[in-house]
């Protein structure tokens, strides 16, 4: 029977003291593809959608350095089309929806929770095989005649016109949704079955309520593109009819199709994000998170509402008027929860102990990205507007804010502050501070440049562009550079750290959830004994002068 | 899993050995993941079912004449017969649940073998509906050769959707069926009792689910003029 101990008593084993971690635990390749620990499981995926950002990041910079001039600079224009599609669509299915669940969620929640493992160790290694043999079926299109649809596959273009692999991509993405689904089947168990004596509901960390509104969104959005995406293999191979105007089909129900599942997935990338900054914050200002219910409750907000919005993606597809208020009004409302937790994070910085070490430089960036990126998201929801900025670089400028200024960095944020925990090493913290300021630096150099080629009409998606747009376009394209340098920087960093980077204590930040409480890199079964939980995730002890929020 | 079925506990009474995996406080709470896992799992079947009934409706819509001409090319005594069959399978299927809730592992293995007589019957008359409507050209999309038609486009779509989601109700069944085989042969090892069962009744829902849907499919697609 398990013993018991208080959080507070819970000491970190001494390494050579009990149980070897989980890393030396079992030795060899094949140990890491034959584990159930969720811990091993988290760092497999976590290598995986590095690599992919890396693959992903590398279209980017091609389409950007195309972009250098009005006509051709390096590529033609197939070549083009071939290469913000790849882009988008190994961002999207291969980086950002796997990338924070299913690598620091994986590792992170059964010890928040103070469980031992995932509800489902085995199918959490199925989902990552599952993951792994859909992006290879995806990323075979790269040497069997590559993608042009965009990465949204609109038909008819993608079931009749395209002579690219489609097939390969969209086939992909529809395996990869079965891990995704599983991933967050999983969690939500976990979560609801597997938590710790005395861990309530209301002390989780907020991470672990993030990652349950995701895990909703996976479950119940993802199945809706699986059917989608299958519609589509067949239509494209056989001709079936239901996509394809000309054999009487309907453009505009793969259209709704396509973003009842890809608008909730834009919360699938950013819900998880949310849940990192709220730790990053609250434990690098040493203060109790403000309003630890509004912004735990605001993220299954966002993930139920979320499902009604995915609308306002077809103004102008020729959905009727009334639908389109209706969608218009609705992403309205989405806001107030994002807006409710940028208050919330703001208010928990007042009156903390900042510390500016490189989680939480991180976090600010986020805050300040994320909030223009949100914002902007309003004006496009606004039907009148978006008719003026619809396809143009201000979609693109708007949802890289979200994406890449909200989710990517705080997954880097994330990344650099479990970092010591999941690897037992301490990263240089000057590299790490370089990074985020070279990332904060050249996103906005490469992204607010678009708002403006935006609003001036200039459309997304455009091989040639007006001499005009030239001096943007160009700062764009040298602000991708040093957008490049700031996430390479950070693996960089991260990676020598692996080789040169002091022991980790296992509490270098001060946290107070239970990952803090066990040894940094944990044992296999997480803790010595079953931890007994007598506080929330954030009861810091008020700091001289220090004021209880109101 | 041990296969030591033949411990016997204090009182006598046969009661396989099984395992609680390492992660789980106690067999109950195991137990209750377990079926709030497969309760998550239905719900994701539900979606993924749902675009293609969400297809029908439009696409019924849009072309009722076509719809309705098309319909009258099922075969509703075949369709009637395998409705009929699939909720026997369903009574069978919770039949042998509560038989190895009650710890009566002859009585399993003769329901869960009915149920895969069942389900093998259903997928033998759906192979001659096929044929069928092969051999007649009612085929999706520009496939549909059937001559005689007022509305070929339509009758088409219909028979897209037709084979989409039978095609895909009857990979369903097949799955089931490689399921009900798996528990069936774990129950002839004798691993479950009425301390032990939580597979059957796993696969029991999942089972439970697939002819749902085909209760539903049926009408929608057979009756409904």
């Amino acid at each position: 029977m398990s013993q018991t101990a208080t959080v507070d008593h819970v000491v970190a084993p001494d390494s050579g003291k009990g149980a070897v971690d989980y890393i030396r635990n079992g030795k060899g390749i094949v140990s890491w593809l034959t584990t159930i620990d969720h811990k091993r499981i988290g760092l497999m995926y976590l290598g995986s959608v590095v690599l992919a950002f890396l693959v992903g990041g590398l279209f980017a910079l091609a389409v950007r350095l195309e972009l250098l001039t009005p006509s051709r600079t390096i590529m033609s224009a197939a070549g083009y089309n071939q290469a913000y599609t790849l882009h988008g669509a190994v961002m999207v299915f291969l980086f950002i929806i796997p990338s924070i669940p299913a690598s620091l969620g994986n590792f992170l929640i059964p010890i928040m929770v103070g469980a031992k493992d995932v509800a489902f160790p085995k199918l959490n290694l199925f989902s990552l095989y599952i993951f792994w043999i859909g992006a290879l079926i995806t990323l075979s299109s790269l040497v069997l005649g590559g993608i042009d649809t965009g990465w949204t596959f609109y038909v008819p273009y993608s079931s009749r016109v395209s002579t690219t692999a489609v097939v390969n991509v969209t086939l992909g993405a529809f395996i990869m949704g079965f891990s995704s689904i599983l991933t967050g089947l999983n969690f939500i168990v976990t979560m609801h079955k597997l938590r710790a004596p005395g861990m309530s509901w209301y002390r989780m960390p907020l991470l672990c309520w993030a990652l349950y509104a995701t895990s909703l969104v996976q479950i119940v959005a993802t199945p809706v593109l699986g059917i989608t995406l299958l519609l589509l293999i067949f239509e494209r191979a056989f001709q079936i009819g239901i996509f394809d105007p000309a054999l009487g089909g309907d453009p505009v129900l793969f259209q709704h199709f396509f973003w009842f599942y890809s608008h909730p997935a834009v919360y699938i990338m950013i819900l998880p994000g949310f849940g990192i900054i709220s730790e990053l914050i609250a434990v690098h200002s040493r203060r109790k998170v403000f309003g630890y219910k509004a912004i735990a409750f605001s993220s299954v907000a966002i993930a139920l509402i979320g499902f009604l919005v995915w609308g306002h993606h077809m103004f102008v597809s020729g959905q009727s008027e009334l639908a389109g208020t209706i969608f218009s009004f609705l992403t309205f409302i989405v806001a107030i929860p994002s807006g409710i937790k940028v208050f919330n994070w703001t208010s928990t910085l007042w009156g903390g102990s900042i510390k500016l070490d490189t989680p939480m430089l991180y976090a600010l960036v986020f805050l300040i990205l994320f909030t223009i990126g949100g914002l902007t998201g309003v004006f496009l929801g606004m039907l009148g507007v978006d008719l003026h900025l619809h396809d143009t670089y201000f979609v693109v400028a708007h949802f890289h804010y979200v994406m890449v200024g909200g989710t990517a960095v705080a997954f880097f944020g994330g990344l650099f502050h479990w970092w010591p925990k999941m690897t037992g090493k301490m990263y240089s913290e000057k590299g790490g501070a370089v990074s985020a300021i070279l990332v904060f630096i050249g996103f906005n150099m490469t992204f607010f440049t678009q708002f403006f080629l935006g609003s001036r009409g200039m459309p997304r998606r455009y091989y040639n562009y007006l001499d005009q747009f030239q001096p943007l376009h160009a700062f764009s394209t040298v602000g991708s550079w040093v957008l490049g340098a700031g996430f390479a920087l950070g693996i960089v960093t991260l990676l020598v750290s692996l080789k040169n980077g002091k022991q980790a204590p296992a509490n270098p930040w001060g946290g107070l959830s239970l990952e803090w409480q066990t040894a940094s890199p944990p044992i296999t079964e997480n803790f010595e004994s079953t931890p007994v939980v007598t506080h929330g995730a954030y009861d810091y002890p008020l700091a001289q002068g220090q004021k209880e929020h109101a | 899993m041990s296969s030591s079925a033949e411990a016997h506990v204090a009182n006598g009474e046969k009661s396989p050995q099984f395992h609680v995996a390492h992660h789980f406080p106690t067999a109950d709470i195991q137990f209750n993941s377990g079926k709030m896992g497969i309760w998550l799992f239905l719900v994701t079947e539900i979606l993924l079912f749902g675009g293609m009934f969400c297809s029908f409706a439009i696409f019924r819509s849009w072309y009722l004449g076509g719809f309705v001409e098309a319909h009258h090319h099922l075969d509703r005594v075949m369709g009637g017969i395998n409705t009929i069959v699939l909720i026997c399978s369903s009574l069978t299927m919770a039949l042998a649940v509560r038989a190895a809730q009650t710890t009566n592992k002859k009585a399993v293995t003769v329901l869960l073998g009915l149920t895969l007589a069942f389900a093998a019957t259903f997928l033998v008359i759906k192979y001659f509906e096929y044929s069928h409507k092969f051999h007649d050209g009612l085929l999706p999309g520009i496939h549909f050769t059937a001559t005689g038609f007022q509305e070929p486009r339509e009758a088409g779509i219909f028979f897209a959707i037709y084979f989409m989601m039978t095609g895909i109700h009857g990979f369903h069944v097949l799955a089931g069926m490689g399921l009900i085989t798996w528990i069936l042969i774990r129950n002839l090892k004798g691993q479950f009792s009425s301390r032990y069962y939580a597979p059957v009744e796993g696969v029991g829902l999942y089972w439970h689910l697939v002819d749902l849907i085909w209760i539903y499919l049926f009408p929608l697609l057979y009756l409904v003029g």
